[in-house]
């Protein structure tokens, strides 16, 4: 057995491969790793603004405008949920899947897909239903990073909210299941009042 | 003739502030009690806040044919051409499991009478006749006592 690499193990190898490239150079790896990734994680944080959102007339005059009148953009101790909040994950992983899966929307912004109210209005009974699934298969997580129920007090809540909330939790829904559209306008539903509606969902 | 003038002009001016002073101690404050004080025509006079009240529970009518009213908090409740959130509990499916009060038979009905299979179209816009309460002092006094009956406790 010689005194090759296999004997020092990792380490051993690590370390004669940072006397081979010298200190200096090491340092100023290890510099670049720092400002590479501070500056990825900087300019992905970027995309999780709400100034970002709605640099885009799609969001800032279809759903930015409807979430103005809601609770979660003004209320009354100005704790807001702004739209990454609500719209991307938080933890890493499913951070960067959303992300890549956002993709998708740029490519739609190319080709102009919602880029009148009529057109969004047209689609929105579609991109509605993709949030609400999102949010169903990860159990309503952006609304829990919030809004705990294990620490709601229903002494504090309405009688309708205390009934309505212990049942669904008894029965393992999620927020999502009720609370849709409490940020944006509803697409159409059929409800059995007025004119049948078309393309409603049920 | 031009001192004469002057002189003229000057009693004109005592004249003015006298009499002005006088109608001034002669002007009382109006007799009638206005709701919207000194502020002037042309202005409105700024809006308290007020709250939706949260009852939570059936407020007894005060007359006969009155519209139920909500006694509840309907903030940000969306009525569009799409949806109508009052019906996610008050329609006659939801009702019996969320509790709230079905709607009546009369919205049943066209304006000519005859039964609807859905709600009527005329009766979409339920806060036209069914209102939240807020927690103001009603700005006018009013004895009205309804007769008792349906309704009252």
């Amino acid at each position: 057995m010689s005194e090759g690499g296999e004997k020092k193990g990792l380490i051993g190898r690590a370390n004669a491969w940072l006397m081979r490239i010298g200190p200096v150079t090491a340092a100023g790896l290890f510099a670049a790793g720092i400002i590479f990734w501070g500056g990825f994680n900087w300019s992905f944080e970027l995309t999780n603004t709400e100034r970002f959102c709605i640099s885009c007339h799609e969001m800032s005059e279809n759903v930015f405008r409807e979430y103005r009148h809601t609770v979660h953009y003004t209320n009354r101790s100005g704790v807001r949920a702004t739209c990454p909040d609500c719209h991307v994950p938080k933890e890493w992983g499913p951070k960067i899947v959303r992300k890549i899966q956002a993709s998708n929307e740029l490519w739609h912004k190319l080709l102009g897909s919602v880029d009148t109210p009529e057109k969004f209005q047209a689609k929105r009974i579609r991109l509605a239903e993709n949030e609400w699934a999102r949010m169903k298969a990860n159990d309503s997580q952006e609304c829990r990073n919030c809004h705990h129920y294990e620490y709601m007090d229903f002494a504090e809540q309405g009688r309708r909210a205390v009934n309505t909330h212990s049942k669904a939790f008894a029965k393992g829904e999620t927020c999502i299941d009720c609370h849709k559209g409490i940020a944006h306008q509803m697409p159409p539903i059929e409800q059995e009042i007025g004119a049948p509606k078309t393309a409603a969902m049920n | 003739m031009r001192r004469a003038h002057l002189q003229g002009l000057k009693f004109l001016l005592a004249a003015m502030v006298f009499l002005s002073a006088a109608a001034g101690a002669q002007e009382k404050p109006p007799a009638v009690k206005t709701i919207r004080g000194a502020t002037p025509i042309p202005e409105s006079n700024p809006a308290d806040t007020y709250r939706m009240e949260r009852h939570d529970r059936v407020i007894p009518r005060n007359h006969t044919w009155q519209p139920p009213i909500i006694p509840h908090n309907v903030k940000g409740y969306q009525i569009t051409r799409n949806v109508n959130t009052c019906m996610v509990c008050h329609s006659r499916k939801a009702a019996p499991q969320s509790g709230a009060t079905p709607v009546g038979k009369s919205h049943y009905l066209d304006r000519d009478g005859r039964q609807t299979p859905n709600i009527s179209t005329r009766r979409y816009f339920c806060l036209q006749c069914h209102v939240p309460q807020y927690d103001a002092e009603p700005l006018v006094g009013n004895t009205f006592q309804g007769p008792a009956g349906k309704g009252k406790p």
